[in-house]
């Protein structure tokens, strides 16, 4: 298994939230200091330096207008850190291609990436989150069709060698294609993306690409992989699905004591907290599919939600699978715990930085999990270890769409996806 | 065919990949209704209204009510497409054309295309074109708004508007978020609007009435005063006691200003 360090660069300094309709979308950047945000970046760097001093890969994201994450060009941070790392794994999750006008510049500035870091990239794509459709002038509607084929163009300019070559599709239409630099990972850097649809999942699974998903809890994410797995199955890849394929986001805290840790947790559940956004910027109009909207509209977000915030409290957000806290041991058997429930998976994207969790906490997590941790995960669940062994019969395995969309509903995920 | 409880005949058409659920009702000259963002139904009695004095015929657009979405369409001009098509099949050579807020574009974009085939043009609470300036959106933006507000602006009355989602069918809920969602693809960016459109409102030489209602939060006055002068041939009224939707809160009114102007 592998573990990545993962923080989203909040900016925490915010008036108090009654004052403010949402933290998202509409939030005034007045409220946004730009010598403290500066500090901050130097800190978040810091910080994913030392994560790859103790051996943990890297990972950043993306999102816009927004408090809880300010890097809203995420590929160029990630050539900050190309330079400034040596050896760690550096995962972009990803560039949300549905919202880029420009597929191939996507491919050029991740080309730039994967050379300058010497073949370090591991190039995730996301559909972004539903409150990103306003920031990015975006059409809701038709993102997933958008998506993939800005994926498949983005592969094109990856892996073509010959001189130009252009591209005339439903939504994107370039003539002339032939990008410098060129990848250095031949045929092209790992793809990731996120997805918590089933449909999307399978879709995922028969491409083979790395599936990942944020914060989707004990049995949202189960229900995930088997279709992973029955994408891959499908698609003839073969039985064996390898645990590298898939990946979980979560919040984790790793400290020397119970009682520190629960304590740094807490703080990572700003995440969960302070996400604060109104339903009109969380359910744009074909952002999910009609049927699931028209439950939305009964009303069932609302169940959702109040459902949500009951877990915004650290022994629940453990219980739903949401939260990996506390001393290296019990760490360790709520991941193991995690991994038998979902049928296994290879990547542990840890959300270990959010809030007023502080430098000196932030790094007392990392190095914790790094030390104590990390290593036993990697003995037990090597990367050849095979994903969804007795799982995929038992009841879970076969869910149909509409049940997973229902269940779906409240991931309006506060993160990615 | 199926006929409706106030004697409109529902039937479809297959036109270019899309089916196309209309209404149909009525005798004498042909008036083609092309509804809101908000559909039509059998039960609209403002077409009741119009049946008695026409023969109407009320599509629904492309992905609204029960009328299929294919993959190609996604724009104005793409029904606009589709409705010549209608006019031929329906044998609709001359027709006079009424269009509210979003089929008051594609009402628009319609008469830009085939002027000698409009005999008049009502527009209520129309969009479609940018007459204002860059730094405001001309139309209020309906997809970032709570549901309580859209509400007051685009209803005079809102309390007799309020749908009741607990109890309302799964059918009808799901006509009204795939509305929604065909609204988003078609008027999303440029928002509500066509660049091109308002540099071809001076093809449509047929006399237009273009009305709002007086508390329509949407389209403003001025915005109405501004987009009727496009048109060779224009003039405004407004409907008192009612916002952006008056052939919803004030059918009757509506019906015998359009009974005015296009029996003129």
């Amino acid at each position: 298994m592998k573990a990545w360090h993962f923080s989203e660069n909040a900016y925490p300094y915010l008036p108090p939230a009654d004052q403010y309709e949402s933290i998202r979308v509409n939030l005034p950047n007045r409220n946004y200091d730009p010598e403290k945000g500066a500090k901050l970046y130097d800190r978040f760097l810091d910080e994913w330096l030392i994560a790859e001093d103790e051996g943990v890969e890297i990972m950043l994201n993306e999102h816009h207008q927004t408090a809880t994450c300010v890097d809203p060009a995420a590929p160029i941070v990630l050539g900050a850190l190309a330079r400034l790392s040596k050896k760690a794994r550096l995962l972009i999750l990803g560039n949300p291609v549905a919202n880029r006008r420009q597929p191939v510049r996507v491919a050029e500035e991740m080309a730039l990436v994967d050379v300058l870091s010497r073949g370090r990239l591991e190039c995730g794509f996301v559909r972004g989150v539903p409150y990103e459709v306003l920031p990015a002038n975006s059409n809701p509607v038709r993102m997933n069709e958008r998506q993939w084929e800005a994926i498949d163009l983005i592969i094109k300019a990856w892996t073509s060698h010959d001189g130009p070559v252009s591209h005339e599709g439903r939504f994107f239409h370039h003539r002339n294609i032939n990008i410098w630099p060129r990848p250095f990972q031949q045929p092209h850097p790992p793809i990731w993306i996120s997805t918590t649809t089933p449909s999307g999942a399978r879709t995922v699974g028969a491409r083979g690409y790395v599936q990942a998903t944020f914060l989707s809890g004990f049995d949202g994410t189960r229900a995930i992989y088997n279709n992973y797995r029955q994408g891959w199955r499908e698609a003839g890849r073969g039985n064996d699905v390898p645990i590298n394929r898939l990946a979980y986001a979560a919040l984790v805290y790793t400290a020397d004591s119970e009682k520190r840790a629960y304590e740094g947790a807490d703080k990572l559940l700003w995440y969960m907290r302070a996400n604060k956004v109104p339903f009109h910027y969380q359910y744009p109009p074909g952002y999910m599919p009609v049927p699931a909207m028209a439950q939305v509209m009964r009303g069932a977000a609302l169940d959702q939600h109040a459902a949500l915030k009951d877990k915004m409290v650290v022994e629940k957000a453990i219980e739903a699978g949401i939260m990996m806290a506390g001393t290296p041991d019990q760490v360790y058997a709520q991941i193991k715990r995690f991994y038998e429930h979902v049928g296994g998976f290879g990547h542990l994207l840890i959300m270990g930085q959010a809030g007023f969790l502080e430098h000196d906490d932030t790094v007392h997590g990392i190095k914790t999990f790094a030390r104590e941790v990390y290593p036993r995960l990697k003995e037990d669940y090597p990367d050849t270890a095979i994903s969804g062994h007795g799982q995929d019969r038992s009841a879970g395995g076969q869910q149909s769409e509409q049940s997973l969309r229902h269940a779906g509903l409240g991931v309006v995920n506060p993160v990615s996806s | 065919m199926s006929s409706t409880a106030n004697g409109l005949n529902r039937k479809t058409l297959s036109i270019a990949g899309a089916e196309i659920e209309l209404f149909e009702g009525g005798e004498g000259a042909p008036v083609l209704f092309l509804h809101s963002g908000q559909g039509v139904t059998a039960g609209d009695p403002f077409l009741a209204l119009l049946a008695q004095e026409w023969r109407v015929i009320a599509p629904s657009h492309p992905g609204f009510g029960k009328s299929s979405l294919p993959d190609w369409v996604d724009s104005v001009d793409d029904m606009a497409h589709i409705y010549l098509e209608l006019m031929d099949r329906l044998g609709l050579d001359k027709v006079d054309l009424i269009g509210c807020s979003i089929g008051g574009w594609i009402a628009s974009d319609i008469a830009t295309k085939v002027p000698d085939r409009i005999k008049r043009l009502i527009l209520v609470g129309p969009v479609g074109v940018k007459v204002g300036t860059p730094d405001k959106l001309d139309i209020p933006d309906v997809f970032a708004m709570p549901q309580e507000k859209f509400a007051q602006l685009i209803f005079h009355d809102p309390d007799k508007f309020r749908p009741d989602l607990k109890s309302l069918p799964d059918e009808a809920i799901a006509v009204m978020a795939r509305n929604r969602e065909t609204l988003a693809l078609i008027a999303w960016e440029p928002y509500m609007h066509n660049p091109k459109l308002k540099h071809r409102l001076h093809r449509v030489t047929a006399p237009a009435l273009f009305l709002r209602g007086e508390s329509d939060g949407l389209v403003s006055a001025q915005y109405l005063e501004k987009y009727a002068a496009l048109l060779p041939n224009a003039r405004t009224e407004t409907i008192a006691q009612a916002g952006h939707a008056p052939q919803l809160e004030q059918p009757r009114v509506l019906f015998e200003k359009a009974l005015a102007f296009l029996n003129a």
